[in-house]
């Protein structure tokens, strides 16, 4: 399951861009190399990251895992929801499970992401 | 099984004090008000109870425990009598009272310098990461003392977990270093890596995947020419116990960890025993108290900030130089012998059914990948059924740079026999995934309880009685 309309980074985020805002999340794939979600870690609104930067971390039965800003920006938002229920990642990774919402710094640096396509190939790999 | 507040019955009672006795003199803002919900049981109630609970713990004692990085291995009974004979000290006494308590820490301090070539060592730590925080700490004390400003550390990807969290506590940011095809640092990314900036590498060595750095000479030669150091988890010192001198290979701190390697039984949280050894440079950055010799005398000197109260764990350090002084220079280099040899025969049986992550060669232990079976059954059900084999299952699940990762370490105290009883249950899991998975998925089934609901219990903790019953209502 890899919506078309996103774009991916190879380790395994997504992103949706609207305007200069960008909501960020993990995949279906990441979500379940996981497994049961427990915690989700969340920044502070207001957190600057650079792209790479870590944003914030994901605790599961099986591991702890970071999560990577796909781009630089500034965080807008966060998924409250997440902190009564973080299952909701593997529910549904891309909408209800979504993490972040940034503000974007610089657009270029979209062209940097993977396609849907690219993202696809990496994970049949 | 039950729980001691389903004995209980409302009267019952055990121990009888007399509950006004002595209360007068104690401050009323120390005094714990009535405490709502006790079980109300007999003294012989309670006996049984626990009793039993106890008699259903799973021990090295009691049988193979081949868990990854760990190294639980039988340990003598032999040195716990040794360690009952240090039992009427307090660390306060002045010194010339305990020198024969004093002299235990020093040669325990030679004999650590010997084993490992450093020049000066710290018993102070209680456990391996609080021996990580202690070198690293000794690290960054030492850089700050000469003005320098080093904020990043650099963590392998095959080291242990403990590790990058030891660098952010003591103030550092953790840059990860991928490993190459061979399982090993990997060379070209680790140069691009360092710079000015970094103030150490912590490697584990051999690392999580029980592969000896085969680069560390030069690893540790470019870092020093940025005036960097090398640190080295010692967890796994297990495997080159008298090998090498780490010394000899750049290192400039480790941390032992006595309760792995050297004769103290660990897993239940303690106690342990993390020493630090340095380099002569970071010598006088140690954290106090340092022990000092003066006309034969063994006396604590005050140094650089303290890491602990007192000097360490002391009955476990007893029972490290009881162990030592037993084997001697050849026995211990035969402990990383039998250990390495063991892991190898272990991984050559389980190679014909299951995949071993890297083809390199690995010295004490090694890590199985679930490619073989995880379109039938996962690792942590395969872990599951071997309860029902009669095992402790080996680490899952780590290190993360393998799929479905199955981390086994058999250590020297195995025979044989154990490990092909071993290989052989493991085989017939693989089996049993193929004709009957169920089995497998819903395992265990001879232990006390069975498949416990890890997801509820991290989501939803219930952690009390209270909390239990108004889950229930």
């Amino acid at each position: 399951m890899i919506p078309d309309e996103l774009y991916y980074t190879e380790s395994h985020e997504w992103i949706r861009v609207e305007g200069d805002k960008a909501t960020v999340g993990i995949t279906d794939f990441a979500q379940r190399e996981l497994q049961d979600i427990v915690y989700v870690e969340l920044p502070e609104v207001g957190k600057k990251v650079k792209k790479g930067d870590v944003l914030c971390s994901i605790d599961s039965v099986k591991s702890s895992a970071e999560v990577y800003a796909p781009i630089s920006g500034k965080v807008l938002q966060v998924n409250e929801a997440l902190n009564e229920q973080p299952e909701l990642v593997n529910k549904d990774s891309y909408g209800e499970g979504w993490l972040v919402v940034l503000k974007l710094e610089d657009p270029g640096e979209i062209s940097s992401l993977l396609s849907a396509s690219k993202y696809r190939e990496l994970v049949e790999e | 099984m039950r729980l001691i507040f389903e004995y209980s019955k409302a009267g019952k009672e055990g121990f009888f004090v007399e509950e006004e006795e002595g209360k007068e003199i104690i401050p009323e803002n120390l005094l714990r008000p009535e405490i709502e919900v006790l079980p109300e049981v007999s003294e012989r109630e309670v006996v049984s109870h626990y009793l039993r609970l106890s008699a259903l713990n799973y021990s090295v004692d009691w049988g193979f425990y081949p868990l990854g990085s760990c190294t639980m291995k039988y340990n003598p009974k032999i040195n716990e009598e040794v360690a009952s004979f240090f039992t009427e000290a307090h660390p306060l006494l002045p010194e010339e009272l305990v020198q024969g308590y004093l002299r235990v820490f020093k040669e325990l301090e030679e004999a650590l310098k010997e084993i490992t070539g450093l020049d000066a060592f710290t018993l102070a730590p209680a456990a391996g990461a609080h021996g990580e925080f202690t070198g690293i700490i000794t690290v960054r004390n030492y850089l700050e003392a000469r003005g320098e400003r080093r904020e990043v550390v650099l963590i392998p990807d095959s080291a242990h977990g403990t590790n990058p969290a030891t660098a952010a506590l003591s103030g550092f940011r953790a840059v990860e270093i991928p490993s190459d095809e061979k399982g090993m640092i990997d060379l070209e990314k680790f140069k691009a890596a360092l710079n000015e900036k970094v103030a150490a590498l912590m490697i584990t060595n051999p690392n999580t995947l029980g592969i000896f750095e085969e680069n560390i000479k030069e690893i540790s030669r470019l870092l020093h020419e940025v005036g960097a150091f090398l640190y080295m988890d010692g967890a796994n010192m297990n495997a080159l116990l008298g090998q090498v001198k780490v010394a000899d290979l750049g290192v400039d701190v480790i941390h032992l960890n006595l309760h792995k390697t050297f004769s103290t039984p660990h897993g239940g949280g303690g106690p342990g025993s993390g020493p630090v050894g340095v380099v002569e440079k970071l010598a006088p950055y140690l954290p106090g108290p340092r022990l000092v010799e003066s006309n034969g005398l063994l006396l604590w000197e005050e140094a650089e900030g303290r890491i602990r109260s007192f000097y360490g764990n002391f009955l476990v350090m007893v029972k490290a130089l009881a162990y030592i002084k037993e084997l001697g220079g050849e026995g211990l280099k035969e402990v990383s012998e039998i250990a390495v040899l063991n892991s190898r025969y272990l991984r050559k049986r389980l190679e014909k059914k299951f995949k071993v992550a890297y083809p390199t060669e690995t010295l004490h232990e090694f890590v199985l990948s679930d490619e073989t079976f995880r379109d039938k059954i996962s690792t942590l059900d395969l872990a599951k059924r071997l309860l029902d084999y009669g095992f402790h299952p080996p680490t899952v699940y780590f290190p993360l740079i393998v799929h479905g990762a199955l981390m086994i370490e058999p250590t020297e105290t195995e025979s044989r026999e154990t490990l092909d009883r071993f290989a052989e249950a493991m085989e017939k899991i693989l089996d049993e995934a193929e004709k009957d998975p169920e089995v497998v998925k819903t395992a265990p089934h001879s232990t006390p309880v069975g498949r416990l609901d890890e997801v509820g219990a991290a989501r939803k903790p219930i952690l009390t009685w209270t909390q239990y019953k108004e889950k229930q209502d």
